[in-house]
Order: structure tokens, then sequence, then C-alpha cells
């Protein structure tokens, strides 16, 4: 199925991507052919075969539920953010 | 120097023939005296790297050496590497100076290792000829006007252009194989979850993984020996015994049951390549090893299923950047929405962009049932073909990519051109097998072809013991690139 150029401003919003129409409509063919390469397997009969989501079929590994890291790291990692004051991240006003 | 082994220049610093103080600065000279050719590296520190190396003396000294122990090992710009620049090949992270080590750095310091550098690489490791990086191509040290392939294309250029003795990389899809052939040296990429991703930037976690590039297989069973290991922070790391991958070095191959996939010797590839991969099966064949032809029915569909899969995994996995808890953030914005669309669109180059926009759809509502989960139902079928042929053979043989590397900017305006370069190389990781790549010969133009081998899940040992036993009969891996100063 392919794309229109409404549906790549959409998927990029969706994506929070900033796309102008001269991007969107560049980028909408090279899409297309690529979901053109992808309807290839899309055909495939499927049917009784479970979907691997992983390379081995293992198990997820539990732990405890114990509290295992502490906020000591706090001031290194906030040392490679944009904006940052009182331990805490800055962003542009959410609630007037 | 720089044309040893990591095996002998081990034992060099073993017999104090030099320090690795002199070894280190010996590689930082090479590299500020030819790198601008290559740009191969992204980052160097050199006070770091020679305090590093002055301490890997002082174990030495103290008679605390690993084979690793002063060794300078060139890693992929993509491993988090504490107080290093750490940029994933984008402007995304082009100011993230990493406050943590990745589970594979933290090894390799421990074992004595010297970081000798960060390398190049395609942008969030998503192309097959390190060009979409933000900080310019990476250059083939066999021919400049050709790409060294991909995305670890920087960590396989400084190896083979004798810049590292080896260096660390990752394959999503053939980022350290492909890479390894189109450059002429030898790359693994392990069975999946051997190598820890922590710290590792994530682009597709259910294909991703970290392994070694080398010069010989002898040397990549070394770094794998320190690479490898269980870490509870990667969920998907395997709790495991620890394995000598070097303990198959020395078996004879005979007998050895190898499979020829008709699906790998179809036309498809070039027939220099071909050429050169029939005959490395040949020089199998005289070491007694026997051949047997198999079928992987299903193996057309793995690009395909590559690129929902890939995709649809990054998506999800650069929503992390946000422009407020790191890397870049736009200058001007007028709300938060804003902001982060502006941060996202700027920081990230085209091609990861469309592929985050291909995740995103693929991923959206109503679409996920008809691309993501077949995606991973055709992926089950490709998985057991594999082990249908496992249970006639021991490992399977054929060319790493069908072609030798391609001039700089000719695949760049088709991304499925691109894409399919790959064909050979993503199968291993859909079905998480280990797969090794070495130099196997040249095309006309003398460009080197990688013989790639695929084994069972956790067969590192039996491929390296294979490739070892080839290297000892033949000379492809000692070739050095006729452009590189000696």
């Amino acid at each position: 199925m392919a794309l229109t150029l409404e549906d790549v401003k959409r998927v990029a919003h969706l994506a929070r991507l900033a796309i102008d129409e001269a991007e969107a409509r560049a980028v909408l063919s090279q899409i297309n052919d690529v979901l053109k390469l992808i309807s290839e397997m899309q055909a495939v009969d499927t049917r009784g075969v479970e979907p691997m989501p992983h390379a081995l079929d293992v198990v997820q590994r539990l732990r405890a539920d114990s509290v295992t890291e502490s906020n000591q790291q706090r001031d290194l990692l906030q040392s490679v953010a944009p904006e940052v004051e009182g331990g805490l991240y800055l962003v542009p006003k959410v609630i007037e | 120097m720089h044309n040893a082994t990591i095996k002998s220049l081990a034992a060099g610093l073993a017999s104090r023939a030099y320090s690795s103080v002199e070894l280190t600065q010996h590689f930082i000279n090479r590299i500020n005296g030819l790198d601008q050719k290559y740009h191969a590296f992204i980052t160097l520190n050199p006070e770091a790297s020679l305090k590093q190396a002055k301490a890997a003396d002082a174990l030495r000294s103290a008679g605390k050496g690993q084979p690793l122990t002063g060794i300078p090992i060139a890693q992929k710009d993509i491993f988090c590497a504490r107080g290093w620049l750490t940029t994933c090949g984008s402007k995304m992270l082009s100011n993230f100076t990493s406050p943590y080590d990745a589970h594979v750095v933290e090894r390799l310091n421990k074992a004595g290792a010297v970081i000798l550098g960060k390398t190049n690489m395609d942008e969030f490791a998503m192309g097959s000829s390190s060009e979409t990086s933000y900080f310019g191509p990476v250059r083939n040290p066999w021919d400049v006007d050709k790409v060294p392939g991909g995305s670890s294309g920087g960590s396989a250029a400084a190896v083979a252009a004798r810049l590292a003795p080896g260096a660390i990389g990752t394959d999503t899809g053939g980022s350290i194989r492909q890479p390894a052939a189109l450059s002429g040296i030898c790359g693994l990429k392990p069975t999946y979850g051997v190598v820890s991703r922590y710290g590792m930037i994530a682009f597709a976690s259910s294909l991703d993984q970290g392994g070694p590039l080398a010069r010989s297989a002898e040397d990549l069973a070394l770094l794998l020996n320190v690479m490898a290991g269980f870490d509870p922070r990667d969920s998907t790391s395997l709790e495991r015994e620890r394995e000598d991958y070097t303990r198959e070095l020395g078996k004879p191959v005979k007998g050895l049951k190898i499979g020829l996939p008709e699906e790998f010797f179809a036309k498809g590839a070039s027939p220099d390549v071909m050429r050169a991969v029939d005959a490395a099966v040949g020089e199998f064949r005289k070491l007694g090893c026997e051949t047997v032809e198999v079928s992987l029915p299903n193996m057309k569909l793995s690009v395909p299923v590559y690129y929902v899969l890939a995709p649809a995994e990054a998506s999800s996995n650069l929503a992390r950047y946000d422009g407020v808890r790191y890397g870049y953030r736009a200058p001007e914005y007028t709300d938060l929405l804003d902001l982060y669309k502006k941060s996202r669109a700027q920081g990230f180059g085209q091609e990861v962009k469309r592929r985050i926009l291909i995740g995103t759809y693929v991923l959206s509502h109503g679409y996920y049932d008809a691309y993501y989960i077949q995606a991973q139902r055709v992926r089950r079928l490709i998985a057991r073909d594999f082990a249908e042929v496992f249970k006639r053979c021991d490992v399977i043989m054929g060319p790493t990519s069908p072609t030798t590397a391609f001039r700089v900017g000719e695949k760049m305006g088709d991304p499925v051109q691109m894409y399919l370069n790959d064909i050979y190389t993503i199968p291993a990781n859909l079905a998480g097998l280990p797969g090794l790549s070495i130099p196997c010969g040249f095309d006309a133009a003398g460009l080197p072809v990688g013989l790639q081998l695929m084994g069972k899940h956790f067969s590192e040992g039996l491929l390296l013991g294979a490739a070892h036993r080839y290297q000892q009969a033949t000379d492809w891996h000692l070739r050095v690139p006729t452009e590189t100063p000696l």
C-alpha cells in the first residue's frame, strides 16, 4: 500500500519530527520504494506460525523488586542535559 | 609494530620489547599522519589513551598482565565510554560526553586494554557504507574513492590501514561483517546475547550485537574472550559458563561439514566475488572438509523482514532523543511539542529520519499486525530454515557481501539498492546466529572479498577455529592495502 503526502505528514507528527512540504515530498517516494520491498513478505502464508520477537526463545529474566540504584548519580547524569535547575530538567511551560 | 597482530603485540609487551606507552604513541602518530585520508576516527584523546597505557605498563611490570593488557583498541563511537565524546555519528549526540561506560568498555578497561579513539560510523549505525555520518564519510584504505562498508566502517578502515591492531563494532544487519569484507579484514558477530548491549547505543534491540574486528581469527578470539560475558543490566544478556574462544584454534578441520546454501551461490553476487568464495571453499575441501548443498528457501525474505523490524525497533529506541535530558536541543522553539519536533528534525540526518518514519508507520494503529507481527512470523520461518540446515552440516559458507566496495556516493540516492547490499548478512541477525567474515581474495580491481562462515548458536569457537586453520594455509588476511604507507 502506497503512502500519500498527508500520510507522511501524519506519521512525522506521530514521530515528533518537524517536516516541511519539500522534505515530505522528497521522502515520500523513497518510503514507498521501501514499502514495495517490504510487500514481498506480506504475501507469505504465515498461518499457525508463532511470531518471533527474540532471536533465542528464552524467557525474560526477572529480578527481585528491590531498590538497586541510588539517586547519587543525578548530578553526573544531568551534567549532559541542555538545561537544568535545582536537579530538575527545564522545558517550556506546559500548563498555563 | 603496526603490521603485527594483537597476539604478537601481546608477546612483544610481555617480553618488554616495547611498552604500551610506546605502542600507543606509535598508533596515535600513525592516525595523526594518515587519518585525514580515511576519516576513520571521530575522536582521539591521546592524554587519556596514554594514561591507560601507562597503567597497563605498570600492570605488566607487576606480573598482572592479561593478553589484552596494553593493547590499543579502536572503539566504534556507539559504545559509551566515560569521559569520552560519544556521538554515534550523529549531530544529535555531537555534544554528548558519556557519564558512564558500556559493559564492553568496562570489560576492556578491566583487562588493561587502551582506548585508542572513537571510530566513525553511519549515523546511529543505520547504513552499509559509513557515509551517513554527521562527521563525513569514511574512505576505504584499499581505494579512497570507495566506501569501507558500514556501519562499523571507521573501525574496519582503522584496522585495514594499520591505524589500530583491533577494534570493536556492532552488527544489526551486517555492520561488522560487511565492512570487514569490504575492507579486507576479519569481523565476528557473536550469537545474540553473548555480548552485553548495556551502554551500546540502541538501534534495533532484538538484532543488535557487539563484536570484534581484527586482522586474524586468532585476534578475534582474544578480543571476544574479553568482550563476552553475562551482564544483569542487559535483560537479553545470557547467563552462561565462560568460554575460551581460543580453544579450537589448534584443532584440525578434517571432517567438518560445510553447508553451501544454493541461495548464497545462485546468481546475485558478482562473478569476482563468487570466484574468490569458490576458491576458498576449495581450500577448505583440501583441508579435509566435506561440503553439502543445502537450501534456505525463506532467506530471500530477510531484507523485507529486516526493513520492518529494524525501523520499528529504531523508531521506538530513538524516541528517547527529545532535546530534554541529553543531546541536541534546537536553539529556537515555541512550546514543548515544537521543542521535540525541531530538536529531532535538526538533530537527525536523512537516513535516520527515513527509518523513524517507516518504523512509526509500520507500528501505527491499524498496520501493526500486517507489518510488525507478520515480519516476526516470517522471521521464525527464516530461523527454522537454519535449524533444518544445521541438522546436515556444522557451518554454512558463502559470500559476506554480493559485491566488493562500491564508490562513495554511488548508492546514497537509492535506499533500496543500499539495503539489498546486506542480503547475505541480515539472516544471521534475524536467527541470532554467529557470523564471521574473513578475507578470501580480491576482485579484478584489487578490492578485497570476504568469505562468510555461519554456525549454530554459540558456535563462535568452532567458526574461529575453522577460520584460523584457513588462515594458516592462506595469506589473504596478511595483505596490506597498497595505498597504506608502511
